[in-house]
C-alpha cells in the first residue's frame, strides 16, 4: 500500500449509556488507494453508517483521525461527495436545480451558463437527458438516486461515500443502477467507499470488501480482496469459478464468526487486519472458525 | 360523477340555501299591512314600523339597497361621521397591512433564530408562553398611554397579535427541516448565510406561510374590535357609529363586508402557501 489516499487511524466511537460508556466500534484501522472501491459488509448496529459519516465529516470519532490526501479531515468537504440512503434530494428544486445547487456551492465565482454546463455533463452521464426540469416528487426512486449520484459527481470529489445507495430500490433498479455505478467508477477513476447490506452487490462492485463484527465494540475483522477479473460483468460474475468462494466467504462471516469474531482471536491486531483472498490463497487463513464452531455444535 | 357535475350541484344548493335563506329573512321583517288607523301626518312620523307592522330588523331589500347605493358612491367624505363604506374599508386594511408587515419584519427573524438555536428556544419560551395568550385589546389602554395615538395604537395591537402564530410557526418550520437537506448543505460547505436561504427557508416555506395565514385571519378580527375602541376610522368604528345612529342596515351591510375582505385576505394568503409548497 504505496499510495495511502485515505487512511482510518484507530477510530472509535462511543456513546454515554447508563453506567459507563457503550461502545459502537474502536480501534478501527483501514487504508484506501486512489481509486479503489471500497465495501463494507456488517450487520445493523456494527457502526457502518457512523464510519460513513465520520468520513463524510458529519459525525466525528471520539478517538482517532481520518486522514484523506495526508491531511486530517475537520468536517465536511466538498473533496467527500456523499451519496445518501434517502435520496435527499432538495425537493422544491428540479433535477437540475438539485445538481446545479452542488456545482455552484463547489464553484462559486462560475456563471449560471458554466454552472448549467457542468451540471448538463452529469445529469447526461447518469441518463435522466430530458428530465432536467422535473421535481423530485415527479421521479421514480431509481431516477432520485440517479439525480444523488449526479449531483455527487458533479462537484467532481476525491471519493465517493455511499451509504446503502440502492438499498431501498426493487431489484431490477437496483441492478441496472450498479451497472452505471460501476461503468462510471471505472471511466471516472473514482475512489469509492460504499456501505452494504448485500453480499452479491459488494462482489460485483468493490475491489475491497471490508468484513465488520456485531457491534457494540465492532472491528474490522477482515478484507477480503476480490479476486474476481475487473472486466466482471453482471451477467455472467455467478458463473465465475472463484464467485462461490467469495459469497461463502462472506455469508459464513456474516451468519457465524461476525458474532463470536472477538472472543475467537485473542491477540487480534486491529493494525493489522488480515487480507484474504478466498479460493486463491488456500487453505484459506486463519482455519476456517466456521467448521471448528459447527464441530463444537455436534457434541 | 365527474369533478366538474359535482361543482355544478353543490353551486346549485348553495344557492338553494342562499335563496331560502333570503326569503325566509324577507317574509319575517316584511309589513303586514295597516295595523293601526291614525292621521296620516302622524303615521309618517311613525314610520312603517308602527304603521304597517314591519319589524325593525330590516329586510334584505332594505340592506341590499343600502349596499347599491354604498357601492355607487364608496368613496364620499362628508366630514368625520359620514364617510363612505370604500374609506372606512381602506383604513382598516391600511392598519392591519402595517401591522402586519411590521409583525412580519419581527417575527420571522426571531422565529429564525429560535427554530435553529435550542438555547435561544428554551431561554424564550417562558416569554412566548406568557405572551402569547393575552388578548390583544387587552394591550390598548398600555399602548394609547405609551403611544399617545389611537390610530397608531391600533396598529401596535395588529403588530402585537399577528406576531405569536408566525413566529411560532417560523420556530417551528425551522426546526422541522429534515437533517437529511442540512446535511447536504453540510457535505457542500454551504455558508450558513446561504443555508437559510436556499435551504432552511424553502423548507421551512410553507409552515411559515401557514403561521402568516393564521396571523392575518386573526389580525383582521381584532382590528375591528379595535377601531371599534379607538374610534375615528375604519370598518370598526363605522359599525359602532351606526349602532349609535341605530342603522341596523348599514351594520348589516358592514358585516357583510368584513367577511367578504376577510375571505380575499384568507384568499391571498391561501395563493402565496400554494406558491411555496413543493410535493415530496
Amino acid at each position: 500500500m504505496a499510495d495511502k489516499f485515505i487512511s482510518l487511524e484507530g477510530i472509535a466511537k462511543r456513546y454515554p449509556a447508563p453506567g459507563g460508556t457503550t461502545t459502537i466500534f474502536e480501534n478501527l484501522w483501514l487504508a484506501m488507494n486512489r481509486g479503489e472501491f471500497t465495501c463494507v459488509i456488517g450487520h445493523s448496529g456494527c457502526g457502518k453508517t457512523t464510519v460513513l459519516n465520520i468520513l463524510a465529516g458529519l459525525d466525528q470519532p471520539s478517538e482517532g483521525t481520518v486522514i484523506v490526501d495526508n491531511l486530517a479531515i475537520e468536517g465536511p468537504s466538498l473533496d467527500r461527495a456523499v451519496i445518501f440512503q434517502g435520496h435527499s434530494l432538495l425537493p422544491w428544486r428540479t433535477v437540475m436545480g438539485n445538481v446545479a445547487y452542488a456545482v455552484s456551492s463547489k464553484w462559486r465565482r462560475w456563471n449560471a451558463a458554466q454552472v448549467r454546463a457542468q451540471a448538463q455533463k452529469f445529469i447526461d452521464l447518469v441518463g435522466l437527458t430530458g428530465s432536467e426540469h422535473k421535481r423530485p416528487s415527479e421521479l421514480s426512486g431509481g431516477m432520485k438516486q440517479r439525480v444523488g449520484i449526479a449531483r455527487a459527481l458533479s462537484i467532481q470529489p476525491k471519493m465517493m461515500l455511499m451509504d446503502e445507495p440502492f438499498s431501498a430500490l426493487d431489484a431490477l433498479t437496483r441492478g441496472t443502477l450498479q451497472d452505471e455505478v460501476r461503468r462510471i467508477c471505472q471511466e471516472t477513476g473514482q475512489t469509492t467507499f460504499m456501505i452494504t447490506h448485500d453480499v452479491d452487490e459488494a462482489i460485483y462492485l468493490a475491489d475491497r470488501i471490508v468484513l465488520m463484527t456485531n457491534g457494540p465494540g465492532a472491528v474490522m475483522a477482515e478484507v477480503v480482496e476480490n479476486p474476481l477479473p475487473k472486466s466482471r460483468v453482471r451477467i455472467d460474475i455467478h458463473k465465475h469459478p472463484l464467485y462461490y468462494a467469495v459469497r461463502n466467504h462472506i455469508i459464513d462471516f456474516l451468519v457465524m464468526r461476525s458474532r463470536t469474531f472477538v472472543e475467537q482471536t485473542p491477540g487480534f491486531d486491529p493494525r493489522k487486519v488480515p487480507v484474504v483472498r478466498p479460493g486463491v490463497d488456500a487453505p484459506p487463513m486463519p482455519p476456517d472458525s466456521t467448521v471448528v464452531r459447527l464441530a463444537s455444535h455436534a457434541h | 360523477m365527474t369533478r366538474r357535475s359535482l361543482n355544478l350541484r353543490a353551486a346549485l344548493v348553495s344557492v338553494l340555501i342562499f335563496a331560502a335563506f333570503i326569503g325566509a329573512w324577507h317574509l319575517a321583517t316584511r309589513g303586514i299591512g295597516a295595523v293601526q288607523q291614525m292621521d296620516p301626518e302622524y303615521a309618517k312620523l311613525m314610520g312603517a314600523t308602527a304603521t304597517q307592522g314591519k319589524s325593525a330588523m330590516p329586510g334584505p331589500l332594505d340592506v341590499g339597497a343600502k349596499l347599491w347605493e354604498h357601492l355607487r358612491r364608496p368613496f364620499y367624505d362628508n366630514g368625520p361621521n359620514d364617510k363612505g363604506l370604500g374609506i372606512q374599508i381602506a383604513y382598516s386594511i391600511a392598519r392591519v397591512a402595517i401591522g402586519y408587515f411590521l409583525a412580519i419584519a419581527v417575527a420571522i427573524p426571531i422565529g429564525f433564530m429560535i427554530g435553529m438555536s435550542p438555547l435561544m428556544n428554551k431561554a424564550l419560551d417562558p416569554f412566548i408562553q406568557v405572551l402569547k395568550p393575552i388578548s390583544p385589546l387587552a394591550w390598548m389602554p398600555l399602548a394609547l398611554y405609551t403611544i399617545k395615538d389611537s390610530g397608531l395604537s391600533a396598529i401596535f395591537v395588529i403588530f402585537i397579535c399577528s406576531l405569536w402564530p408566525m413566529m411560532i410557526n417560523t420556530a417551528f418550520g425551522v426546526s422541522a427541516v429534515r437533517k437529511e437537506w442540512l446535511n447536504v448543505a453540510r457535505t457542500l460547505e454551504v455558508g450558513t448565510l446561504r443555508r437559510a436561504f436556499t435551504v432552511i427557508l424553502p423548507a421551512a416555506a410553507p409552515t411559515i406561510v401557514t403561521g402568516m395565514r393564521i396571523s392575518i385571519g386573526i389580525a383582521w378580527l381584532v382590528i375591528v374590535a379595535a377601531e371599534m375602541l379607538v374610534g375615528g376610522t375604519g370598518i370598526g368604528y363605522f359599525v359602532w357609529n351606526e349602532w349609535n345612529n341605530l342603522s341596523i342596515t348599514n351594520v348589516i351591510n358592514a358585516i357583510l363586508l368584513i367577511g367578504l375582505v376577510g375571505m380575499v385576505l384568507d384568499q391571498i394568503l391561501a395563493r402565496a402557501a400554494r406558491l411555496v409548497t413543493f410535493p415530496e
